[in-house]
């Protein structure tokens, strides 16, 4: 089938003929091919903005309606040494005309800026794939700087890959000759002839990226319109050049979608949405106490954008403040929210210890990456788990949520604050660096859909003494919740000290009493285990499943890419995802009991699998994975027909 | 008109007392339980009685501290109060007094709460200039441990961890705090209850952070570190009591005096002639440099403290944090409209799939 494909030029305005083709070249009529879904890797040095154009061609996805999914990698550094492989920053792409759950296990295509971006990617591409490559930055010391002691673009290491060699860089500069630009300016808008010439190999909507571009250099006008030349020159070097014969269509994932308004979202950009809707949705101030770090850093940049939804962002001396700030906005009345990584929460143990004694609510997001220690930051990791649950000194139970995929970052952001507003406790919420820098659809929740988190402060005395005078008990409890009241200050009668020393059961008192100490222990427990959480859910279509495996976090996109797999080939197994990992589900225990063979994949070495063992003395399979890397549906899927099989 | 004055622009955000208040309304229910003999016991007494002249609603009131012998000081006060841990009481206190201008928000602490395991939050809260008013209670000994030198012990000072002498070099809180961009620092004296006052009241009316270093004695400890600075005699020619506006003068009859050295720049003390008389130096605490408050600082011996200035030595005006922060929400109000959840969600490129 053939259908007409407007050029850039064409869709910003329709009412121009179409007549940027290059003088004298005949208009072709391509053969265009339908597929159901692609997966791109776009990979170039880390100054090469590929990170930019990898989320160009997202935005313009997503608004074209394909499911989607995301995986950017780059490296910690800001300027890694050009040309070098460890300089190589990539973005993958993975969108259908269906839905999917990942990113995608390897590329069909690959665009490849320089040596160092082929090599580094090379190994990931089945044979067959597509390989765009910037011939002009393989100059000979650049492959040698990466190993290539002949060019690979001649000595058959492609050979049996589809190659079209371009020469970027070339036809970018020849493309923006007429601006004036020096060459190293011109250069730097190779990105976006790149992007223009992907936009039409696969029927891209463009306007977007061209709004895009005029926004982004407003104070650059010159600049704008380079880099818009650039990108259309891009799409016309592919309507016009033969190397590029086909053209790819993959349709709308119309049927995938319940119907609603979408939008593509970040893990990191959804949870600080879910921020401020909870803060909207519990009517508080929203205060965010927090220090930069990766890959939790985007969180502290977004609410500082959105002070006219009464946020106040206070970036601290260090992480310890940044939580401290946050804990003192909790005893004033706001919701409180700290966000950090795995290092930063070792630093806030302590003030996360001191809010479980004051039981204030207080949110820890902890944007997990590798560890230990520095580790890898900007690579994805759930080795946190036993950190949030047991990091810190003396018994000082904290409930943990995690979200499941990028969007859904907004709504364990409600969910969490609903526990801690409720129960009044610091939440932790568990996301990571795959879900944070990871994109996908979601579909806009309408305002009547988002829960009422709405609180009652203490107003008035709440306790009558034997002689009858109403006074004020700050550790009195709600039967129900097990929660104290919170007294914010500026409420009259009701003035009260709290503090990190054992208190008084109901008077809150300083109290070294044992028999005190030890029913506060347990009630603050209590009070942990007794937290509404909704039972598990497991997936078991034919019910008769002698496999689960189960799941926390991030992994639940290759997880369920597996289990598809695993039964499209006639295999067995149930599935089911954890949201909540403190407390556990009710019936987790009776879900465990009920399968013969539980496989828990985890990105650590095994932190859930502990935990199960030790709670419900259950022979959990493990299977671990710490590369920094998110697993792969292909893997997983191994693994559950081995476990089927076993 | 006095609304207009600095010191009550700083609390005008704070509800005002309905009744007259008294030292009885400060005194919460809880036993007192320093050491028989403590400093602690005069300062305490001395805030307490202080609070009613702030004419202040009392729940608008909240006392944040750390750890040591010090912190337990928001127990003993009929105020909102929070005990918190070692060294982090100013970072708390930030947040909760940036999230709320109709609080007045104290900080107790030591000189180890403060100096050292807190001594980064110290000087990030007084260069922020955040609404808080700090109170460091410096016996210059660790009390609450048993007996472990501090920072701001002398150097050579015996104690259980030092049994051949503390090496290090102290900290001088004062030249501390005006090195840390404070933009009010003053000193005073656990048994000067007069003076005490005096600078709480300078303290309280300060728009922003205020250091008030209170020498406290330890009895248990460190007791009579501070002897030379109390005794009637000795103090004559140890104290130094800054009052602005005022010629720097003190010994028996002022005979001594501060003039600068025009060699050097520095400071120095000398005694006071009639051809001197005209260069002692005028006490200027709203100087816009630091400079000479710093000299001032400099001026006593730590070892034996004598020429040791009290007072005010800084109280500038300089952009309070919370006010900023609150300005800037206000700003985005007017800018871009009042927060839109709905159109926040949306964003700019969406998709409509139709059932």
């Amino acid at each position: 089938m053939t259908s007409q494909v407007s050029s850039p030029a064409g869709q910003a305005d329709s009412a121009e003929p179409r007549g940027d083709s290059p003088p004298g070249a005949a208009p072709l009529v391509k053969e265009i091919r339908r597929l159901d879904r692609v997966i791109i890797r776009f990979a170039g040095d880390s100054g090469d903005g590929m990170q930019l154009t990898g989320d160009r061609f997202t935005s313009e996805t997503a608004s074209f309606g394909n499911d989607l999914s995301t995986l950017p990698n780059f490296p910690a550094e800001i300027r890694a040494p050009a040309g070098t492989l460890p300089g190589v920053s990539s973005f993958q792409l993975h969108f259908a005309d269906h839905d999917i759950l990942t990113p995608g296990d390897a590329p069909n295509v690959l665009v490849a800026m320089n040596p160092a971006a082929l090599k580094a990617n090379l190994g990931d591409v089945p044979r067959g794939g597509e390989i765009i490559v910037n011939t002009d930055e393989f100059a000979k010391r650049a492959m040698a700087k990466v190993g290539y002691d002949s060019s690979p673009l001649e000595d058959g290491t492609l050979d049996g890959y589809n190659v079209h060699p371009v020469p970027l860089t070339t036809l970018t500069i020849e493309a923006l000759k007429e601006f004036g630009l020096s060459r190293k300016e011109a250069e730097r808008s190779k990105n976006m002839f790149a992007l223009g010439l992907l936009s039409w190999m696969y029927h891209r909507p463009t306007d977007s990226t061209e709004a895009f571009l005029r926004k982004k250099f407003a104070k650059k006008p010159d600049i704008a319109e380079a880099n818009v030349t650039a990108f259309r020159a891009g799409w016309n070097f592919g309507e016009t050049t033969e190397d590029f014969a086909v053209s790819y269509e993959v349709a709308p994932a119309t049927s995938a979608f319940p119907a609603g308004t979408y939008r593509n979202i970040s893990g990191n950009l959804a949870l600080a949405y879910g921020l401020i809707a909870a803060g909207r949705q519990a009517d508080l101030p929203l205060y965010l106490g927090s220090y930069p770090i990766t890959p939790a850093s985007d969180i502290l940049h977004e609410l500082s954008k959105h002070k006219n939804f009464g946020v106040r962002t206070f970036q601290a001396e260090d992480e310890i403040a940044g939580i401290g700030a946050a804990l003192g906005a909790a005893f004033g009345g706001s919701l409180a929210v700290t966000t950090t990584s795995g290092p930063g929460v070792a630093l806030k143990s302590e003030t996360i210890g001191l809010a479980v004694s004051l039981e204030l609510p207080l949110l820890i997001v902890d944007i997990q990456r590798g560890g230990p220690s520095t580790g890898l930051p900007t690579k994805t990791e759930q080795a946190d788990l036993l950190q949030a649950m047991y990091g810190r000194n003396g018994e000082a139970p904290v409930p943990v949520v995690a979200p499941r995929t990028p969007a859904d970052c907004f709504d364990a952001a409600l969910d969490a604050a609903r526990i801690a507003l409720t129960y009044r406790t610091p939440v932790f919420l568990l996301s990571d660096g795959y879900l944070a820098n990871g994109s996908e659809p979601w579909r806009i929740p309408e305002m009547d859909e988002l829960p009422d988190l709405r609180v009652q402060f203490a107003a008035s005395p709440n306790h009558e003494l034997a002689d009858g005078t109403e006074v004020f008990w700050p550790y009195k409890r709600d039967p129900q919740t097990l929660a104290r009241p919170w007294a914010v200050p500026g409420t009259p009668g009701l003035e009260h000290r709290i503090g990190g020393i054992e208190k008084q059961d109901g008077t809150g008192n300083i109290s070294y009493d044992p028999a005190n100490h030890d029913f506060m222990v347990r009630t603050r427990q209590a009070k942990i285990d007794g937290i509404a959480v909704p039972d598990l859910a497991v997936d078991d279509p034919t019910g008769d499943a002698k496999l689960l495996v189960l799941g926390w976090g991030s992994t639940y996109g290759p997880i369920t890419a597996a289990v598809r797999r695993v039964r499209a080939a006639g295999g067995t197994v149930a599935q089911a995802h954890l949201r909540h990992l403190n407390p556990f589900p009710g019936n987790l225990g009776e879900v465990l009991g009920r399968y013969e063979k539980v496989v828990v994949p985890e990105m650590n070495l095994g932190q859930l699998a502990t935990l199960l063992r030790a709670k419900y003395l259950k022979d959990i399979r493990s299977y671990t994975q710490v590369s920094g890397m998110p697993f792969k549906a292909e893997q997983l899927a191994d693994v559950l027909k081995e476990a089927i099989n076993d | 008109m006095t609304e207009t004055l600095p010191g009550i622009e700083a609390l005008k955000l704070v509800p005002k007392a309905e009744a007259v208040q008294s030292m009885k309304d400060f005194k919460s229910d809880q036993e007192v339980r320093w050491c028989p003999g403590c400093g602690d016991y005069a300062i305490l007494a001395a805030v307490q009685g202080f609070m009613p002249q702030l004419g202040l609603a009392k729940e608008n009131i909240v006392f944040v501290s750390g750890i040591g012998c010090s912190s337990r000081f928001p127990y003993y006060m009929n105020t909102y109060g929070m005990h918190s841990i070692h060294g982090r009481a100013p970072a708390i206190a930030t947040g909760l007094a940036s999230s709320r201008r109709d609080l007045s928000v104290w900080v107790v602490t030591g000189d180890g709460d403060a100096l050292s395991i807190g001594g980064n939050h110290l000087i990030h809260a007084l260069r922020r200039n955040v609404n808080l008013k700090i109170l460091l209670f410096n016996n210059r000994i660790y009390g609450l441990t048993k007996g472990q030198y501090s920072p701001t012990s002398e150097v050579g000072k015996i104690t259980k961890s030092t049994p051949m002498g503390s090496l290090d070099a102290p900290f001088n809180p004062v030249s501390l705090a005006i090195g840390a961009e404070a933009s009010f620092v003053a000193r005073t004296v656990d048994s000067d209850r007069k003076h005490l006052t005096e600078v709480l009241r300078q303290a309280a009316e300060h728009p922003g952070t205020a250091l008030v270093e209170i020498y406290q004695n330890c009895n248990i400890f460190n007791d009579g570190a501070f002897e030379v600075l109390k005794d009637k005699q000795q103090a004559q020619e140890a104290v130094i009591r800054l009052e602005h506006g005022r010629p720097i003068r003190f010994g028996t009859d002022d005979a001594k005096g501060v003039v600068r050295d025009p060699a050097t720049g520095d400071l120095k003390v000398v005694d006071v002639t009639a051809e001197n008389e005209a260069q002692i130096l005028v006490h200027d605490a709203h100087a816009t440099s630091p400079t000479t408050a710093f000299a001032l600082s400099r001026l006593a011996d730590p070892t034996t403290l004598h020429h040791t200035p009290i007072g005010v030595f800084r109280s500038v005006d300089r952009p309070v944090y919370d006010t900023l922060m609150a300005d800037q929400l206000e700003a985005a109000v007017e800018q871009q409209g009042k927060g839109d959840l709905a159109a926040l969600l949306a964003g700019n490129d969406t998709w409509t799939v139709v059932g």
